[in-house]
Formats: structure tokens, sequence, C-alpha cells
């Protein structure tokens, strides 16, 4: 097969497209399609919960099987601590370091440990920017309108009203703390626009926007000393008579030690979901993207929200072989790149919310539009060389360096030649039902992040998981710290644990795999 | 590919369409993997178990940082091993973690960050030009002249060159003056934000509006309407 004379069919068709405007879809439209082409509309890929808070709630069947999973944990492990602290956080992302370095900034003690080394995390790969109304033409109430759009109005306004107004201190904070923001030249934050929004809206760092914060976090946790426990990922949660959570059973994955942790508050900051390859689906999510805190929330009683929805980010790779599943910047698309399939025709408008796209490009590859590569997989071009036409060659080099070390690794000039895209399992829309101050329905017990629900609706707009994880960070930690100093450290037990193992006995619930899955099995067994 | 780390299942593959096994050597030891897929899927399909040295997998947290040869080249080069294909004849071995030292500092009490380095860091300005950090670095970043600008204060520059710094670490091993050049960079890089960014005022205004209360006339009608109301409030918005 010849990958030039594919790749021909998208510099000849150039021309013929920049003359093009796409419309975009009106609901009506929107809807169909998405019920059509989907993921989340494959009703063979669903389940209900058997049993436990969500019982008879519909979700895929891997996180079905997580939810209703045994903990490794005997219930006559004995809970004397090893670690007595304020505040345990689980997980070292962008809302376990937001989260650590505000309840230690209000004197808090705090534990963090993660599975990964700090700092290890979806976080640190998000390119696409951060979504903060700073712009004059934009406000708060703009965000909040287009976030609602975007999630298909089933977004929690509580806490999508406190997301957005609070966007502007969170990037005053991230700039206190060094982290650089592209500038215009008069020294206002520089925005771009996103997918899904009417206001040019997003903070970036060239395409390194989840680096240039995570560094500069991770830095600070260090500069700050705050207790750390790397490879070492949470278990169980452990709870008082009263049922609220009271810290947590942790295992250290290099000796396979259990540590047990006296916690006044926990916060759950364990990330998503994309590691548990959802209907089959390649993902660009972290190594440690298994769902540990859904299941760690689920067994002590927190019910989840909206765990029947997630994202399919339009661009995964698809060609070489060695970038399957990872994220192809959305930025291209701010910029003008179009989606172009076997034909050379453009498919959708671009800028549509993620989910419109995603289904629209399954809809061209399973009606046969799509293009096939040598190694069976079938995508839809990206078409990157049209920035350097657009808007002048070292476009791309200036605007979109890492992407485009992303592919010269495997021998591919993005500036030259279109990638080949097909939609990634990129995030969790639901999750754990929390409060504005991140608080689950369990008391005590924290999430913030990608691991709690209800913010996104079904839909979650680029750019609005960086703030999401720096706003309810700050907000849980803040919180926590305050709460440490008005309550005892509670009992520990395993109650909740054996309430829970009774539960699927009764609802004879047999062969439960065992969760959190803390990392996935990819090593091949003999 | 032939494995289930793409998709979580094996995927069956025609026969046609299956690579070719290349012969690679995993810290010494020989393996026969298929052609062109990552050093990372091939530890694990080797059946290597991996806990350590693995972490966003798409090539930003540094955390598997390998050394590898190819076939009868005397040079020892360095890559993620996420994003990174295997060729026939190839070495790899992950980088043990090494034990370099960061200094911490508060940037808002220092009194001269560009001074400062030198207390915080002093083997900074012992760099001897051997240019050995710039050719370990994954990334391809000119880590030398990073160093030499931080040395001489051009800290704005300092960021520009570390900003595709994943951390990997790579460059400090190979330092002969005990330099950890990307925590220089951090350093200098956050002094920059911090100590000689101008504030963006734009910023400052906006804060100011929503703690003046001015969208509170917006808030209270938008959170009063019905879910019709919201829909066609935010159907009709202007780009």
């Amino acid at each position: 097969m010849d990958v030039q004379a594919l790749h021909d069919v998208v510099h000849n068709s150039r021309d013929v497209r920049r003359q093009q405007t796409l419309p975009k879809l009106s609901q009506a439209e929107r809807d169909t399609l998405i019920k059509k082409f989907h993921p989340d509309h494959r009703e063979a890929a669903y389940r209900p919960v058997a049993f436990g808070p969500n019982e008879g709630d519909l979700t895929v069947r891997e996180l079905a099987s997580v939810l209703e999973g045994d903990s490794v944990v005997s219930e006559d492990l004995p809970l004397t601590p090893d670690h007595e602290v304020d505040v345990l956080v689980v997980g070292g992302g962008g809302a376990g370091c937001a989260a650590a370095l505000h309840a230690h900034g209000q004197g808090a003690k705090v534990l963090l440990a993660t599975k990964l080394r700090l700092a290890d995390s979806n976080s640190v790969m998000a390119q696409g920017g951060m979504q903060i109304a700073v712009a004059p033409d934009d406000s708060p109430v703009q965000h909040f309108l287009d976030t609602l759009k975007g999630g298909h109005m089933k977004n929690d306004h509580l806490l999508l009203k406190t997301m957005v107004e609070e966007g502007p201190s969170i990037a005053k904070w991230l700039l206190e703390l060094g982290v650089l923001f592209d500038r215009d030249p008069d020294g206002n934050l520089h925005v771009k626009k996103g997918g899904g929004s009417t206001r040019a809206r997003l903070l970036t760092c060239s395409d390194y926007t989840g680096l240039e914060i995570m560094r500069v976090l991770k830095d600070e946790v260090l500069n700050q000393k705050i207790q750390l426990l790397e490879f070492v990922a949470a278990v169980e949660l452990v709870s008082d008579e009263q049922g609220a959570c009271t810290g947590a059973v942790l295992q250290d994955l290099d000796n396979k030690r259990f540590l047990v942790v006296a916690a006044k508050t926990v916060i759950l900051a364990t990330g998503g979901i994309g590691r548990l390859h959802i209907q089959g689906f390649p993902t660009s999510n972290h190594y440690g993207a298994t769902g540990d805190g859904l299941a760690l929330a689920y067994r002590i009683g927190a019910p989840l929200v909206q765990i029947d929805t997630f994202q399919y980010h339009p661009s995964g790779g698809v060609y070489p072989e060695q970038l399957v599943g990872q994220l192809v910047t959305e930025g291209i698309r701010s910029e003008g790149g179009h989606l172009v399939n076997a034909k050379g025709e453009r498919f959708v408008n671009e800028l549509d919310t993620r989910d419109v796209v995603s289904a629209s490009i399954i809809r061209e590859c399973e009606e046969g539009r799509g293009v096939r590569m040598p190694t069976g997989r079938v995508g839809v071009w990206l078409d990157t060389p049209l920035l350097e036409v657009e808007h002048g060659e070292g476009t791309l080099d200036k605007h979109f360096p890492a992407m485009v070390r992303q592919y010269a690794r495997y021998g591919v000039d993005i500036r030259k030649d279109p990638v080949l895209i097909y939609p990634t399992l990129h995030y969790q829309n639901g999750g754990v039902k929390i409060d504005v101050n991140g608080e689950t329905s369990v008391k005590n017990l924290f999430v913030a992040g990608e691991t709690s629900g209800g913010l996104h609706g079904r839909n979650r707009l680029m750019g609005n998981s960086l703030l999401d994880l720096m706003v309810f960070g700050k907000r849980s930690g803040l919180t926590v710290a305050a709460r440490a100093q008005t309550i005892p450290q509670g009992r520990l037990t395993l109650n909740h644990l054996q309430r829970f193992r009774a539960e699927a006995k009764k609802h004879r619930v047999t062969n439960q795999v065992t969760s959190p899955v803390v990392l996935p099995a990819y090593t091949e067994q003999p | 590919m032939t494995g289930s780390f793409d998709t979580g299942k094996a995927v069956s593959q025609e026969d046609a369409l299956r690579p070719p096994l290349v012969t690679v050597e995993i810290a010494g030891k020989s393996f026969r993997v298929p052609a062109g897929i990552t050093l990372m899927k091939a530890l694990w399909y080797t059946g290597h178990e991996v806990t350590r040295g693995a972490g966003c997998l798409g090539g930003f947290c540094g955390a598997c940082a390998t050394y590898y040869r190819t076939k009868d080249d005397p040079k020892v080069k360095t890559c993620l091993a996420c994003s990174h294909a295997v060729e026939d004849g190839m070495s790899f071995s992950f980088a043990p973690v090494f034990p370099a030292r960061k200094a911490t500092y508060d940037l808002n009490q220092l009194e001269n960050p560009k001074q400062d380095l030198f207390k915080l860091y002093p083997e900074t300005p012992l760099c001897r030009n051997c240019n050995a950090c710039t050719e370990a670095c994954p990334q391809q970043i000119d880590v030398r002249e990073g160093v030499w600008k931080a040395v001489f204060g051009d800290f704005k520059a300092v960021s520009e060159t570390f900003m595709d710094c994943v951390m990997c670490g790579l460059c400090v091993p190979v330092c002969i003056a005990d330099i950890a050049p990307n925590l220089v960079g951090v350093y200098a890089s956050r002094a920059y934000g911090v100590r000689e960014m101008e504030k963006p005022p734009g910023l400052f205004d906006r804060i100011e509006a929503i703690a003046e209360g001015q969208y509170k006339d917006d808030w209270d009608r938008i959170l009063k309407m019905t879910d019709e109301e919201l829909q066609q409030a935010s159907a009709t918005i202007k780009s």
C-alpha cells in the first residue's frame, strides 16, 4: 500500500477545502449523530451494576466489574497506623498536588501517596490548555453556558458555577507559583479558542500546558517538604462505626506490604479510567488510569453519577502503530486544521464539541469513507500542513513543538504530511458525586478531579479538566485543612468492607475481580 | 499490535499484517519481539512486570528514561521507552533512578534569584562545557546552553530552552560537574515567572469584577432558568 498516495488525496483537495465553511449542526442533528455513532450509545457495552450505592444503574461492563470487585485486604488486617495525618491525598496528578499544597498551606499535616511517581499523570499530558474566562469579551457566565451546552445541559449547576467563577483566581495562583502562560504583547494572558467554546478562553504554555503546570506543582510540593509516598497504591479505605472515612490501607508496590494510614480526612485524586480500555478502545491515558478512586469510594458507600458516559477524544493516533491511542492535540483543529476523509472531503465542523466530532469520525469510518492503513487500522486525516499554508511556514514548529517531535520520532513530518486519527478513550465524564467542596456522601471522604462527577455533564469541554483539577483540588484542600482542626481522628475499622462483602454474597456476585486494579495487566503471561 | 496493551484485549490480526519479529537485548538478555513496537511494549511483550519506569506513556512525564544502542553502533543513546520503536539488534536498559539533589526554596523570599542560584545550586558555574548533557537529552534540548544562560542570569532564555523538558533526569548522571541541569532549569524558569514577569492586568480586573459581584445579575437570571431556557440561552451566544 502506498501511504504517499493516501496523503496526496489530502494535498490535492486542500485548496478546495480552504474555500469551504462547514456549518455547525443543529441541536437535532447533533443528537441524531451522537445516538447513532457515539460509543456511549452502544447498548451491548452496558449492564446494570449488581449492588451497592448505584445498584441497577447502567454503566459499561468494564466499570461495573471494577465497582463490584473485591478488596485485596482481609477483614482481620491489623489496623495499627503506620502514619497518622490530618489529610491523606491519594494521587499525584494535578488535583492531588493542588489539594496537598492548599491543605499544607493552611497548616494541615498532609501525606500524599501515589502509585507512580509524583506528577506522573494525565495532567502532565494536557496540551490544549486551560479554560479560564479572562478576555474582555468573555465572562464566567459565558464560560458556564458554553460548558453547559457542551455537557448536553446535564452539568451540575452549582459545581459548574463554582469552577468558572474561581477560574481567574486559579490563574493568579499558578502565575504566583511561576507557571509561564503564553502572553500577548500587552502583557495580558493570551487566549486561544477551543472546540465548543464561543470565546477564546484557553490559557496555554505552547502545547506543554499540563507539563509546565505539573513541573511547577511538583517542584513546589517538594519545596514544601510535603510527606510523599511514591509507588504506593491505595487499596482500601477505612471507616469508623458511623461510616465516616478515617483513613486508608495502602500497599507498597515494591515490597507488597500494607501500610495503614489514620487520616482525619481523605482526598481521592486518582484520575480516570482509560486503562480499563472500555469497549476495547485504545486510550490516551497514563499507565495508572484504572479507576481506582471509583472502586474505593464505591465500596465505602459513596454514590457515583453519570457513570454511563465517557469521552472519546476525536484525535487519537492511528498511524504509525507506536502512536495508537496517543493524543494528537486538539490545538491543530483550534488553529484551523481540517478533518478529511478518504475521498478528500471535510465532514464536520472541526470546532464542534468532542462528542460530535468523534461520532462523525466513527460515522465516516463505519460508512466506508475511512482511510485504511497497511497496519489494518482505519481513521481519518487531520490536515496538519494546512496550518503552514494558512499561517505561514514554521507555524507548527512554533505552536506545536511537542506534536512535531511526537511524530518526528517515527519519521513522520507533520509539517509536510497529514496524520491519521481515530477517537481514543480519553476521559471519564462522570464519577463520584461531590459537593462544592469536593466532599462525597461519605463524611470526611473527598474527591477531586477526574474521579469526581457531575461537573462536566455528558461531555467535557476541552480545557475544562485542568481547571476542574485546580479548583476542586484547592477547595477540597482548604476544606479538609479547616475540618482537621475541629474533629478528632476517628476509629479505624473495616466495617464497610464487611457490609460490602455481605451485599456481594446476597446478590450472588461471584468471580469478582480484584479492585482497585492499580496497574493494567499488560505483561504477557507465559 | 500483538499484545493486549493497545486495547486491553489481544488484537487478532491477519497473518499478512502481522509484523516480523526482531531480536533485541533487554538489560543484557536477548528476546524476539514484533518489529516497530515501542520499547515499553517490548517489555510487556517479553513478560516483564513494570511498576517503576512507566508513567504517562505519552512522552511527557519522563518516567521511562532509557539507554539504548543500535546494532554495531558503539554510541549509547537515550530515549523515552514509551515513545521509541524497537529495531533489530537494538540493546536497551531502563535508566536507574539517579540520586540528584534538589534544592528547596521559597521563590518569594529570595533576595536575588540570579545570585541565589549559586547558593542553591553552587555547582552550576562549574560547567566544563563537555556537552554531555545536551547529547543525553531525549528531547533534543540544548541543555548546556540552558545551564550557561542560567549562570549568566538570563532566566527568560532558560525558561524557553527548558519548556520541552520532561524532567527525565538523563542529563544528570552524565555531568562531570554534578550539575542537575533539569532542576536548575525549573528553578530559573519559575524564578523568571515569579520575579520578572509582569502581572497581566486583564486577569486582575476580572478577579476584581467577580469579587465586586459584577456578574450577580447575570447569575441570578441564569440560575433561575429552566433547562429549556438555558438551552436557548447557550444556543444563542454569538461566537
